[in-house]
């Protein structure tokens, strides 16, 4: 017998992601991205990011089944992501989930896009070792999650308490006059620059801070600051050491909070995900702690770190394995949809 | 043929089910106007269910899809559109795209809806029910809009004029669409891209300088 083919759709920003998996196989991930559009404005735009999906996505659904060599009537089951998210982004993927899936009638599935980061390394390196614990940190996202059965229960043990990781990225390399997003091209200068050249604090890692929670605001002002006295001061800007110290300073907190997690709860996997997760000097760095803790990592790649549909069809296909009942007819979209909800029921 | 005709420009959602005569004839077998604000996406399928068991036809009965395009508020607009667009690719279906305003009242009218924003969507139709002027969105009080009004009652003070109570309607959607579900080559080829009647562009503007974090 062979196992559900999923069809996973995912809109929650500006990423118009279609992808099909039967079991933990990946056929294909086709994706549309508005990023262009958004760069003028610094910052994704909603309402721009919403007018793309919508031009985007049969268009997408086509590539998808193509890529994947099989007709719209092979797919068993559609999962959607239903938040967190852009609300009028996430509305326009759940519309067109509904619609396929009573079209082709067949189950729905309306998913927690941050699950669906950690479902999609399944599609890599095979079944989850569980408990995991993963690291989720992307332009709209930085949380550190329990995931005791990916199915069934996630456990939020951290979160950022201001901006997300990505977001001071994209803040930092505005100071550096590097275009937007922001990770690559840090991460690009960050490579002839010395980590330890500048010390920029460490948010939230005193003795009686929060032991999961991240806080990037006051680096991204710290570095702003330092780069501000430079250019008042009439004296260049050491681009380079600046990248790479302000990176340095993110990847440390991250996987320091991420290894201590671990030890805590007694976990030995850790699941990377999301944009920052492509960052170079985060998996290097993420490499070391763990390989030194006796943690096993696992970080899917760049591609699919970032949002895509095969991700949702990941977590789409996870819970219909595990039997977990299909979404209510009248399922809508949740912006901030906890955690703790991986299928929406 | 059996046409299933969807509109989520207004906060009021409608699903119809109508069978079309190539004498262009108009029989409305099932309709469900559902006051649903902004939970269009929670309700649309369930409400496209629920008009197609009304008819007594499945989705395999259909022969075409019509939709209003707008004008109205984008993200409940979009849930439509982008409903018809993927219940006809995924059937196989022609679809069609028309202005949702052609589908409120008949006659000679000027129709009105709520385009928040104090201001309204509008567009003016002759005697015969051809539209002469709008789409187009503008505050009430500004405009030299003729009258009578149909649509959105609540505008009736800021224009001065009684307005007609009138929502969007499957007969309504299917007037609209009836000149082009008569043409031959409805069901050859792709069908065009459905495109929202937005009438406003995106409420962003470029920073035209950042400001330094600092202050000096
Ligand atoms: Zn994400």
């Amino acid at each position: 017998m062979t196992e559900p083919l999923v069809l996973g759709f995912e809109t929650s920003c500006d990423e118009t992601g279609v992808g099909l998996v039967r079991g933990r196989t990946l056929l294909s991930d086709a994706l549309a991205t508005s990023i262009a559009e958004h760069e003028r404005f610094g910052g994704v735009v909603p309402e721009i990011a919403s007018r793309a999906h919508l031009e985007a996505m049969v268009p997408t659904v086509h590539r998808a089944l193509a890529d994947a060599g099989v007709r719209a009537s092979d797919v068993d089951a559609v999962a959607v992501t239903a938040g967190p998210g852009l609300t009028g982004a996430l509305l326009v993927g759940l519309a067109a989930a509904k619609a396929y899936a009573l079209a082709l009638d067949v189950p729905l599935y309306g998913v927690n896009h941050l699950a669906a980061h950690v479902a999609v390394d399944e599609l890599q390196h095979g079944a989850l070792a569980e408990p995991s614990l993963a690291l989720l940190v992307s332009g709209g996202h930085s949380s550190l999650l329990l995931v005791p059965d990916l199915a069934r229960e996630v456990v939020p043990l951290g979160r950022t308490v201001d901006d997300a990781a990505g977001e001071a990225f994209d803040k930092v390399a505005r100071v550096l006059g590097m275009p937007f997003p922001g990770g690559p091209p840090i991460d690009r200068a960050a490579r002839d620059g010395d980590g330890s050249a500048i010390a920029f604090p460490r948010g939230l890692t005193g003795p009686r801070d929060a032991p999961y929670d991240f806080s990037f605001s006051g680096l991204k002002t710290a570095v702003a600051r330092w780069v501000e006295a430079r250019q008042r001061a009439g004296e260049p800007v050491p681009v380079a050491d600046v990248a790479a110290s302000f990176q340095e300073a993110v990847a440390d907190v991250l996987t320091a909070k991420a290894v201590r997690a671990c030890r805590d709860h007694g976990v030995d996997h850790l699941v990377l995900g999301g944009g920052v997760a492509a960052n170079s000097r985060l998996r290097a760095l993420a490499e070391e702690r763990c390989a030194a803790a006796g943690i096993v990592l696992r970080v899917p790649s760049p591609r699919l770190c970032t949002d895509n549909g095969a991700m949702v069809a990941a977590l789409g296909s996870r819970l219909v394995a595990a039997g977990v009942a299909p979404s209510a007819p009248d399922l809508g979209a949740d912006s901030s949809l906890p955690i703790e909800v991986v299928g929406v029921g | 043929m059996l046409v299933l005709a969807l509109d989520t420009a207004t906060p009021t959602l409608l699903a119809g089910v109508a069978r079309w005569s190539p004498g262009g004839e108009v029989e409305v077998l099932a309709e469900r106007a559902v006051p649903s604000g902004t939970r269009h996406a929670e309700l649309l399928t369930p409400a496209i269910r629920d008009v197609l068991a009304d008819a007594g036809v499945t989705l395999a009965d259909l022969g075409a899809v019509v939709t209003g395009l707008g004008p109205g508020p984008f993200t409940g607009l979009r849930v439509g559109i982008v409903t018809a667009a993927a219940l006809a690719d995924a059937r196989g279906l022609p679809v069609l795209g028309v202005c949702s305003l052609d589908a409120i009242g008949s006659g000679a009218r000027t129709v009105v809806t709520d385009a928040r924003r104090k201001e309204v969507y509008w567009a003016t139709y002759a005697a015969d029910g051809a539209r002469t002027d709008g789409p187009g969105v503008v505050r009430p009080e500004a405009a030299e809009l003729a009258g009578p009004f149909a649509g959105d009652p609540a505008f009736a003070d800021r224009l001065g004029a009684p307005v007609t109570p009138a929502e969007v309607t499957t007969a309504g959607l299917m007037r609209a669409a009836a000149p082009r579900l008569a043409d031959p080559a409805l069901s050859d080829g792709p069908a065009a891209p459905l495109v929202p009647l937005y009438l406003r562009r995106p409420d962003a503007t470029p920073p035209t300088s950042f400001k330094p974090v600092t202050t000096a």
